[in-house]
């Protein structure tokens, strides 16, 4: 039986650390270690994006990434998407769109398109369907999604803009 | 999954200490997205996982003109092709990387980890063989180096001995007139293992179009990606017409030996690998037509 490591990050802009055995996932410790349970369990093998999280920057399937492996690392989940005062832009556009049905994706759609707005705050619908292929969806045929994406661009933009 | 060990060791030599000392018990891990699938489901199991992606030397991207290109095994796919050097001299290799998987997996996973899992359908193989890549291998008694289309033993098995750690790829300078491009069949538009696919690079003579270079390479197609040696030797010294290109294409053919399975029949794949290796090299020979004006 492997030893339990600690693991120091900055979890949704908050510096913690957990306790978690190296066999873990990051998904598992999110989910089970600090009771984080946005982000959703799908395939476990990559392909439905339902655990997508933010790691330094970057989107990836929290699956498929050791807990320990977090380590000095910045990690962002959908519970740290909206201001304490209300939802964020991305959350805002898809309640206005119709963007989700049963949910199960939505916390890894959220999480994939706020990676990409983070990158390329002006996308094209091109953009935007590529930066999801990694993320499944049974029930809304994903053209709510890519509209509310590209309206939640819109509004961005707007904004910085007028800042 | 089983319990495991994780050690993450900062430089080259203490992962191959540590890889050296466990030997059989032990593997490396990189983007993880074929090992922790492969340790959840049985398939692998090390006792000791050895994180590698922590060490400098093989997270670097380093291109000059006079060493060419130096890819460390552990950069992820996403900083292949954010890199403008490899978009501008390795397009093909930079298209392999950005078609693997979807971004969630390219933030993660490595050109040297698809190699090292070995499986026939890897897709930046081909496009490394097609550019002639040399695989920098660091062990316990040493270092050697590995051609690519020699790195693959059988499907999930590599030449990598216990203690052995691949470190970077060496790719030699494109010349000037050269250009290389990869091509992968898959039913669906994303996210999806290849059906079939085919890396090429060319070198042209300047103005004559007459090819003094050229090598193709398969996935999918055989129990290890495939270099196809007799597709150079038919181009090198003609000119690069559809003639040429066509008996090259017969030739890869030729190369392949694949299976029937659920992505296709091989009678099926034969015929795809013939319209991907046109389409392959004339792809190749247009791109190193373009980059004679603009280099």
């Amino acid at each position: 039986m492997a030893k339990k490591t600690v693991v120091e990050t900055i979890l949704n802009g908050e510096s913690i650390e957990f306790l978690c055995e190296p066999r873990q996932s990051l998904l598992e410790a999110l989910r089970d270690v600090l009771e984080l349970t946005g982000s959703k369990e799908g395939c476990l093998t990559g392909d439905c994006g339902a655990c997508t999280v933010i790691v330094n920057g970057r989107a990836l399937c929290s699956c498929l990434m050791l807990a320990v492996e977090a380590e000095g690392k910045t990690i962002e989940t959908v519970e740290g998407l909206a201001p304490a005062d209300g939802l964020h832009v991305l959350q805002q556009k898809f309640l206005e769109h119709a963007s989700l049905q049963c949910g199960i994706c939505t916390p890894g759609v959220l999480m994939s398109s706020k990676a990409l707005l983070d990158h390329n705050p002006n996308p094209t619908e091109a953009d935007i369907r590529y930066a999801l292929a990694g993320n499944l969806c049974r029930c809304t045929g994903y053209d709510k999604i890519v509209k509310a994406v590209m309206d939640a661009a819109k509004s961005l933009s707007t904004r910085a803009r007028a800042a | 999954m089983h319990a495991i060990n994780y050690e993450a060791p900062k430089t080259v030599e203490d992962a191959v200490k540590l890889l050296a000392a466990h030997g059989e018990k032990a593997r490396p891990i990189c983007g993880g997205t074929d090992l922790i699938i492969q340790l959840r489901a049985g398939v692998r199991r090390p006792e000791y996982v050895v994180d590698i992606k922590n060490i400098a030397e093989m997270r670097r991207i380093a291109f000059s003109m006079q060493h060419g290109l130096r890819l460390g095994a552990a950069v992820p796919c996403i900083e292949i092709y954010e890199n403008g050097d490899m978009r501008k001299y390795y397009p093909g290799l930079t298209e392999a990387a950005h078609l693997i998987g979807s971004l969630q997996i390219q933030s993660r996973a490595s050109v040297g980890g698809n190699l090292c899992n070995g499986s026939p359908a890897a897709d930046t193989t081909p496009a490394l063989i097609a550019l002639g890549a040399q695989a920098r291998v660091v062990g316990p008694k040493g270092e050697r180096m590995v051609p690519v289309e020699d790195f693959c033993t059988a499907p999930g098995r590599t030449v990598l001995q216990p203690g052995e750690l691949l470190v970077e790829f060496h790719v030699p300078t494109p010349s000037p007139h050269s250009s290389d491009a990869y091509l992968r069949f898959i039913p669906r538009n994303e996210m999806d293992i290849a059906v079939v696919g085919v890396g090429a690079s060319v070198t042209l003579e300047l103005g004559e179009d007459r090819c003094t270079e050229a090598r193709v390479a398969l996935a999918a197609v055989g129990p290890t990606p495939i270099f196809v040696k007799e597709a150079s030797q038919a181009l090198v010294g003609k000119k690069l017409d559809d003639a040429a290109i066509e008996r090259a294409a017969q030739l890869a053919t030729a190369a392949s030996s694949p299976i029937d399975d659920m992505r296709g029949t091989a009678e099926y794949r034969r015929h795809v690998v013939g319209v991907l290796t046109r389409r392959c090299l004339a792809k190749a020979a247009e791109r190193a037509r373009e980059a004679t004006q603009s280099r």
